[in-house]
């Protein structure tokens, strides 16, 4: 029985080694021959910081990648499932659309940058602009986030188990901002509100999902206070 | 775009390995600057008397035999010769305040790329990659450098525009991004007497920082007032005779990522430029903050 389990998980997984193989080559695969091939998790090893790992996925797989990742890894992810057992670099999970991107070191700028579905998951620290702009998609940071975090972001959750930088949630929309640590300032027109009921069962689910062991009571809420949904004219154009 | 590394070694012994450790640093870079590249290579200081000058001339063939018999005569000292191509590192007990005018002078044609007691200058237009292997970065000895590949946005493609830039002596920036207000720097710093060689805006961050350093300041207070007077994005990378300092601007649009081990400090725009490194893996890593200074001693 066991060297059948152990047949059945070689020919459901496939490595690619990007010490010698290219990410061309592993993209090509994830796009065009993953659907169909009964692969169920595909491991990168050597990632060595290269850009655009495991992109544009449009199928549901466990991608594994055993090390640093460089930039917009995940992009544009749909149905996948993949792990980062490292750090990422620029726009990790980029415009996602569904499925969990888990990151166990720290992610540099615009993570998860317009994403609007699935789950991004931060081990570490998330550095500037995490969130921006983004569309639906849930962040949950395990760590502290960077200036300018969450600018113009329309909708999803995003959870900040640490300290959050300057000028938070600058011109948000409808998303909301969960944030355990220490606010360094507010964005224009983001503003801090009472915790209800639904804000800890949302933060209580998302750090669940995430794995991490705080207490929901311990977050605060930050939302827009919709002052910049309208015109203005009696600002008198003194900004 | 463009792409900066550096290495400091910690441990004596590695600094025969500096350049073959940077090379593929640099190789790797070329992807955010294919046109342009260059180093500041820090080797331990020369006597306190004495000076070293990196000079460049437009033609690899040039009559550097002549150059030196030319110098010697006219100073009537000693000195010596290091000739790579078109770049040439001339060390003798005279001040630059001297050499300088006396260059200008008699030898308009040759650019002197820096002065000091311990850093040299190479630096030329042409793919990273090409450039290394020119002038055999591999085989730089060294305590630390600070290099540059470049994408030309605010000036010409020529080797004068290439980075690093020097001001003074042993003091040298490598640059990514662009600066808001070379020209108003500029200005200020010919009041005072600061003559310019380029029209490239990081020269004008060079040269402010190098002139509050030789106002008193010290490294980080000079960087401190560069976060007040120069506007633009950066992430700057400085090396003097003894520091490499690291900052980036308010916005931090510009990337950078420090490796630290027991062997060595390494920066570069990107991780992938540090994945070679040994013990990359049970390194310290992390992104310098905006408006933090960072610095290393040798």
């Amino acid at each position: 029985m066991e060297s059948v389990t152990a047949d059945r998980a070689a020919v459901a997984t496939r490595r690619f080694d990007l010490a010698h193989g290219t990410v061309r080559d592993l993209n090509h695969f994830l796009h065009r021959e993953l659907p169909g091939s009964g692969v169920t998790r595909v491991d990168v090893e050597n990632p060595g910081g290269r850009h655009a790992i495991a992109v544009g996925i449009d199928h549901p797989v466990d991608v594994e990648v055993l090390g640093h990742g460089g930039y917009y890894l995940a992009g544009m992810n749909k149905h996948a499932n993949i792990t980062v057992h490292g750090n990422v670099g620029w726009g990790v999970a980029e415009n996602m659309m569904s499925g969990t991107v888990r990151v166990k070191g720290f992610a540099s700028e615009a993570a998860g940058a317009t994403g609007h579905g699935g789950t991004l998951i931060i081990e570490g620290d998330a550095s500037l602009r995490c969130g921006i702009s983004m569309k639906g998609i849930d962040i949950v940071v395990g760590g502290s986030i960077g200036n300018y975090s969450a600018f113009m972001a329309q909708a999803g959750r995003l959870v900040v188990c640490g300290d959050a930088g300057d000028a938070l949630g600058d011109s948000l929309y409808e998303a909301v901002i969960y944030v355990r640590g220490r606010i360094k300032s507010l964005g224009a027109d983001a503003r801090e509100e009472p915790m209800t009921a639904a804000d800890l069962a949302a933060v209580a689910e998302l750090l669940g999902r995430a794995g991490f062991p705080y207490a929901p009571s311990e977050f605060k809420r930050v939302a827009s206070a919709r002052s910049l949904y309208h015109w203005n004219a009696d600002a008198d154009q003194e900004y | 775009m463009c792409g900066i590394v550096g290495l400091l070694v910690k441990k004596p012994e590695l600094r025969e390995s500096l350049g073959r450790l940077m090379v593929p640093m640099m190789v790797e870079m070329a992807a955010r600057g294919p046109e342009s590249a260059g180093l500041a290579v820090f080797t331990g200081p020369i006597g306190a008397d004495r000076r070293k000058f990196s000079l460049y001339a437009p033609s690899w063939s040039y009559d550097w035999a002549g150059f030196e018999a030319a110098f010697i005569q006219h100073f009537g000292t000693h000195a010596s010769i290091d000739i790579c191509g078109n770049h040439a590192v001339l060390e003798c007990d005279e001040s630059a305040a001297r050499v300088k005018p006396w260059l200008a002078e008699t030898f308009p044609q040759l650019h002197m790329l820096a002065a000091g007691r311990a850093m040299d200058i190479y630096k030329d237009i042409g793919h990273p990659a090409a450039v290394a292997d020119r002038y055999d970065f591999s085989s730089l000895t060294g305590t630390h450098l600070v290099g540059h590949t470049r994408m030309a946005t605010e000036s010409a493609v020529t080797p004068d525009r290439a980075h690093p830039f020097t001001a003074g002596e042993d003091f040298c920036l490598v640059h990514n991004g662009t600066i808001s207000n070379p020209y108003m720097i500029r200005r200020k710093l010919e009041h005072h007497g600061i003559r310019f060689e380029t029209d490239n805006d990081t020269e004008a961050a060079c040269r402010y920082l190098e002139w509050r350093m030789r106002e008193g300041d010290d490294l980080e207070t000079a960087l401190q007032k560069g976060f007040e007077e120069l506007d633009g994005f950066y992430t700057f990378l400085i090396g003097t005779g003894d520091k490499l300092a690291l900052v980036r601007d308010a916005f931090a649009c510009k990337p950078a990522i420090v490796a630290e081990t027991d062997d060595y400090v390494a920066v570069a725009s990107e991780f992938r430029a540090l994945a070679h490194l040994p013990g990359i893996d049970h390194a310290k890593l992390f992104e310098p903050m905006p408006e933090e200074i960072y610095s290393w001693k040798v």
